[in-house]
């Protein structure tokens, strides 16, 4: 695992190994293509099933059954299910979640880690495992106590229209940023302690202040780990919809994801028009996922401990 | 609370132990202090709070509305739950089956995968990105797909089943005996993907001159990996083994989606279910559903420490 948290290690290994492919004769590969082939297909059918379905128009399904070659195909059902039930709201109700969350966990997580990784104080490690065992508690645990906690805690009125924690995004945010940023400090902490010592004290010898260090030094150079976090934890935090459910009581304040199961009975009442709101539901965490693919996946790798 | 004090005297007493380090002046210790107090003070209130709550909580008897009718009842509630509560037990076999299920099938599975796809093989980045997929999506969303699947009525299994055998529709998600099966299938599918994309990082970093070694000496593709690789993957197949066991125990949002969004449905029951079963809804019966939530937590830590054993040791040296 320490292997794998310390990416310039890894990296400087990909180029020993194009020697190291032992190159299996073509035949063995052509099998072994069919069977990974076989097996990625099987993985996509789910997704494009309801890709099929989504695109054939209800009248269509109903007539000849969902299991039958299509008549037409269009995107109606993704303008009805976008249009009648109030999608757009919903989204920039995930986007007002989940831009705040992964900024303020990252923040955080940052901070904390510098001082973990940075500094030789005695409780350190305790402080370290406080934050990782956190993430690692499961939510149901926490979950009747915060929701008594949110209802105690006010807000004032511009943040919240209930005037308290409770049924308010940014409740949302706060747990969000609470139970993400354990996993988050252990991923930056493993990061930064690959950043050589001498190049923060050379700092504290010219005299710059320790926030200067941070933000000016030690912030810079975990670039590619803060890519890797981001990524990784818009995809987590925009997929949640435990928190949202039990602590939004108000449907319209609801995430897209935990939307959509209300969405089902009022809206969305046939399999096609279901089929194309989760779709684009995904949209968002499948583009980011293509996109940023690299950084995705080496955020999982860097920190393999997510738990 | 405390903690937070105790975390900035010792910055304070700790400081002068270390002669490398320059004495911080006040305004970096209380920068320091700041942005170490936030965070903490956060996740105290926010996670460790609650999960103490939680524990104190269960030693009561509360309907959750006003904080005055909180009574001390001791063990009761453990007591009713291992005696008298008839989804208890069922739940506990399910997890427990989820667990073997989980660490029998999708993980040895994922492990394999990323064996094969741990080679110079074209395409490779094609089978990882189609594998992966799953696990990028909501589960309220493969809740849904694998929903237009399972439909009696309109889904795909059924439709495929009767094409071939004309003949009875199977309910799977509303059949006590098949719908955990049903929901294990859709776990399983997103649980290989994160098994394989896991395995395959920490391969990256083994050593392939052992390989070669290996093959040099006569061993096969299965010998390798079975006496080679997968001993010298102790710290990785830890941290699966960790990870299995935290997804098991922590099911929660799939089988809730594909149960219809109302709680644990007969032949579906998990300890995650039942936590929110007695929590939520119109008669919250707080303190039994918190004794659930320990026993969970209970169970948990021994996962969440042998994952805090395995990472720190090496930092402790």
């Amino acid at each position: 695992m320490t292997a794998t948290a310390t990416p310039p290690a890894s990296r400087s290994r990909t180029p020993l190994a194009p020697a190291a492919a032992a190159p299996g004769g073509p035949r063995r590969q052509t099998g072994r293509h069919l069977m990974l082939g076989g097996i990625a297909l099987l993985w996509l059918v789910p997704l494009l099933w309801a890709v099929y379905t989504s695109l054939r128009p209800y009248s269509d399904t109903t007539r000849h059954g969902y299991l039958s070659w299509p008549r037409s195909i269009s995107l109606q059902n993704f303008s009805d299910a976008w249009s009648q039930s109030g999608m757009p709201h919903f989204f920039w109700n995930s986007v007002l979640i989940t831009v705040p969350a992964v900024l303020g966990t990252l923040l955080f997580a940052a901070a904390v880690a510098f001082f973990v990784s940075r500094f030789d104080f005695r409780w350190n490690v305790a402080l370290l495992m406080l934050f990782t065992a956190g993430n690692l508690i499961p939510a149901q645990v926490l979950i009747t106590p915060l929701y008594r906690l949110y209802l105690l805690l006010p807000l004032p009125a511009w943040m919240s229209d209930s005037l308290l924690v409770y049924n308010s995004l940014w409740g949302i945010v706060f747990i969000h940023i609470a139970y993400q940023c354990g996993f988050c400090t252990f991923v930056l902490s493993n990061y930064m302690k690959t950043i050589p010592k001498e190049i923060s004290e050379a700092a504290l010898v010219d005299g710059a202040p320790v926030w200067r260090q941070f933000l000016q030094i030690v912030l810079p150079l975990c670039r590619p780990a803060f890519a890797a976090l981001a990524t990784l934890e818009s995809i987590w935090i925009y997929n949640d919809f435990f928190w949202s459910l039990v602590l939004i009581q108000t449907g319209d304040k609801r995430p897209i994801t935990s939307a959509l199961a209300n969405l089902q009975g009022q809206y969305f009442t046939n399999p096609n028009l279901i089929a194309a709101g989760a779709l684009m539901t995904a949209i968002p965490t499948l583009l980011v996922y293509f996109a940023l693919q690299r950084q995705f996946i080496s955020g999982l790798t860097i920190g393999s401990g997510k738990g | 609370m405390s903690t937070v004090r105790t975390a900035s005297r010792s910055s304070s007493r700790a400081h002068p132990r270390r002669s490398r380090q320059r004495s911080l002046g006040p305004g970096d210790r209380l920068f320091l202090t700041v942005v170490v107090g936030i965070p903490l003070l956060a996740l105290l209130v926010f996670v460790w709070l609650p999960a103490l709550a939680s524990i104190g909580l269960s030693f009561t008897s509360w309907d959750g509305l006003t904080l005055s009718d909180i009574h001390w009842i001791g063990l009761d509630n453990y007591h009713q739950i291992f005696t008298n509560y008839p989804p208890f037990w069922p739940a506990v076999r399910h997890n427990v089956f989820w667990l073997l299920f989980t660490a029998l099938l999708p993980t040895p599975f994922g492990v394999f995968l990323a064996y094969q796809l741990d080679r110079k093989i074209r395409f490779t980045r094609i089978y990882q990105t189609a594998i992966f997929m799953p696990m990028v999506l909501s589960l309220a969303v493969v809740g849904f797909i694998w929903e237009i699947i399972y439909n009696p009525d309109t889904g795909l299994l059924d439709g495929v089943i009767s094409a071939v055998s004309s003949g009875h529709h199977i309910d799977w998600l509303g059949n006590p005996d098949l719908n955990l099966w049903a929901v294990l299938i859709a776990s399983g599918w997103r649980h290989t993907g994160y098994i394989m994309i896991l395995y395959l990082a920490g391969l990256k970093g083994f050593d392939p001159a052992l390989k070669e070694a290996a093959a040099l000496d006569g061993a096969n593709g299965r010998q390798t990996f079975l006496r080679v690789v997968l001993p010298a993957m102790k710290p990785v197949n830890i941290i699966i083994l960790v990870v299995t066991v935290m997804e098991s125990l922590r099911a929660f949002d799939i089988v809730y989606v594909l149960g219809g969004g109302t709680g644990s449905k007969p032949g579906m029951e998990l300890l995650s279910l039942l936590i929110s079963d007695n929590i939520i809804g119109e008669s919250s019966h707080i303190g039994y559903g918190s004794a659930l939530a320990v026993i969970l937590l209970l169970v948990s830590l021994a996962a969440i420490g042998t994952f805090l054993v395995q990472t720190f040791r090496k930092e402790d040296q």
